[in-house]
């Protein structure tokens, strides 16, 4: 394939300017032409990542300087599979809940709320894409911020402001702590390209600190326990649409910028083996914690967003398997597998929750008693969508939770493989609870009135994110680089 | 080495501040210091270039840390006016979970 020098740095500028061209416009567009920009930009997006995988499939990693500046001086993309995919899956997912969004936001919050949305939508996304991209330690703080502003926004759409202003400050204090961590490693290797940094970092105090500084910055944006509290009442209170971007891809953000330095600074710090022992073991808290909260929950988005903590407390656990020589390979296909998996699954989920409330007006579990009847479509796809949280196979986080228990018992470290285990047990707690009330009878007699009409487009935006986290299953790993 | 240390103790008053404050606004106020303190260890603690120069790197990415601060805060505050506006207070006392 030849084409790819010519195609590659097109689909990259393209993922990048689009949406946030598109989102300006959208403030001044709006409307019909406005949603069609939205999501034909989404389904552009999606494309340009499909493109860039085959790219990278075809001719190994992409890197790009940007303006043809080679680093230490310019600025470099890198484009790999994990960029790739990041990419096109990302835009898939906005462009099933821009379509769910159309019809739900109306219905949800009334008329007008549309409009507010699709240009954070858009934005959010240029800004993802830039983060998958990025190269080099600032610029992933700069795109992370641009998503956190993004993120803020979505929640204080319709949500609660003081859930907005707790994460805006946590988002704030993190970001602070990981621009010392940069300053801290450019002032000692004189560099912030990844791939500098991986060549030229020394073990060493300022390297172990700076590492350190950037990793609590990312876990408070990344909602990494226990820095996670601002998550469930800013993913639960934001409106559902709003909410399946956050809990779905959002929430990631932090873990893969913590996953491209643990992937290239990290071993070169020498850090001791503790280290990496330590984010398992708070990953196991979260898995822990976040499962049990979510378990005590009486309404739907707040068991989702609690369950985004336990999920994202896996992403931890997969760092000591990764850190492992022999168990890296599985370790890192498993956390991908799961980063994209709960992607589609967990905004699959938030928008069948946004279908119920859009017909109920509420989502408190004990009332959705009948839903099932009511809309079996929606009650199918929040079962769908939960085999993969809990991982029962086929679906996509059964192959995660398959690999990472591989990497945890290649690379001698059974405990982790009882983490998995036990998390998937009480994933299945939180999930059949939620099934099971929207399966149960209603009270009373059965009556035959007709249920409260449900749009078509937003049963079959939910479903396809569900059918894509289960069809993520038969990805086979190996071509996940 | 003085403006390190200077840094840091900025940082850290900062850091106190924005969760010791009730205040919406006095947390922000509290970011801003402490956002100041990491500016300051950023400049100061890149070394000076081979020929005696200034590295002017360190110099840009604060400048874009300025930037970002500047947009945090001005969307803080706006979210703060509407806190008040909608539920008339100006903190986030965890209180039952609003819908």
């Amino acid at each position: 394939m030849s084409l790819a020098p010519l195609l590659i740095p097109w689909a990259a500028a393209l993922a990048l300017a689009l949406p946030l061209l598109a989102g300006a416009a959208c403030f001044v567009v709006g409307g019909r032409a406005a949603a069609t920009l939205a999501l034909g930009v989404a389904v552009l997006s999606s494309a340009a990542g499909i493109v860039l995988t085959a790219g990278v499939e075809a001719d190994g990693v992409q890197r790009l300087a940007l303006a043809g500046w080679a680093p230490p001086l310019g600025i470099v993309w890198r484009i790999d599979g994990l960029a790739a995919l990041a990419v096109a899956l990302t835009g898939l997912i906005f462009a099933a809940v821009l379509v769910h969004a159309e019809k739900s936001l109306d219905l949800l919050r009334g008329e007008g709320l549309s409009e507010a949305f699709r240009p954070l939508a858009l934005v959010l996304l240029g800004g993802l894409n830039a983060l998958y991209m990025a190269n080099d330690v600032f610029n992933l703080y700069v795109t992370l911020e641009l998503v956190t502003l993004a993120a803020v926004g979505m929640v204080a759409l319709a949500g609660d402001p003081a859930a907005a202003l707790r994460y805006l400050l946590v988002g704030v204090l993190g970001a602070l702590a990981y621009m010392l961590g940069c300053g801290l490693l450019y002032a000692a290797f004189g560099t912030l390209d990844l791939d500098l940094l991986a060549g030229r970092v020394e073990p060493g105090g300022t390297a172990s600190a700076a590492l350190a500084l950037m990793i609590v910055g990312v876990m408070a944006k990344g909602a990494l326990f226990p820095l996670h509290g601002w998550l469930p009442p800013a993913h639960g209170s934001a409106v559902a649409p709003a909410s399946a971007l956050l809990s779905g891809v959002v929430a990631k953000g932090g873990f893969y910028v913590l996953l491209r330095l643990w992937l290239d600074v990290y071993p070169a710090t020498g850090a001791a083996p503790a280290a990496a022992q330590i984010l398992g073991v708070l990953g196991t808290l979260a898995v822990l914690w976040g499962s049990l909260q979510a378990i005590r929950q009486t309404r739907l988005k707040v068991l989702l967003a609690y369950s985004t903590v336990a999920q994202l407390g896996y992403l931890m656990v997969s760092l000591p398997l990764i850190a492992s020589a022999a168990g890296h390979a599985s370790g890192l296909a498993g956390a991908l597998h799961l980063m994209a998996s709960h992607a589609c699954a967990k905004a699959a989920m938030f928008l069948t929750a946004g279908s119920l409330i859009a017909t109920r007006g509420h989502d408190r579990l004990a009332d959705l008693k009948g839903a099932a009847h009511d809309h079996p479509m929606t009650a199918f796809t929040l079962g769908l969508a939960g085999m993969t949280l809990m991982g029962l196979p086929p679906s996509g986080g059964f192959i995660a939770k398959w690999l990472l228990l591989d990497a945890s018992l290649r690379s001698g470290q059974w405990w982790w493989a009882a983490v998995i285990l036990g998390g998937s047990l009480l994933a299945g707690v939180y999930v059949f609870l939620a099934v099971s009330w929207s399966m149960s009878r209603p009270p009373g007699e059965p009556s035959d009135a007709q249920p409260p009409p449900l749009p078509r487009r937003l049963e079959f935006a939910a479903l396809a994110l569900a059918l894509v986290a289960m069809a993520l299953g038969f990805v086979s790993a190996e071509h996940i680089p | 080495m003085m403006f390190i240390l200077l840094g840091a103790v900025l940082f850290a008053l900062g850091l106190y501040g924005a969760f010791a404050r009730r205040n919406v606004v006095l947390k922000l106020v509290a970011v801003n210091i402490a956002s100041s303190g990491v500016f300051l260890v950023v400049v100061s603690v890149a070394p000076p270039l081979p020929d005696g120069g200034t590295d002017p790197l360190p110099q840009a990415l604060v400048l874009t840390g300025i930037v970002i601060s500047v947009a945090v805060t001005a969307f803080g505050l706006a979210l703060a006016r509407r806190l008040g506006a909608d539920e008339g207070r100006a903190t986030l006392d965890d209180e039952e979970e609003t819908s």
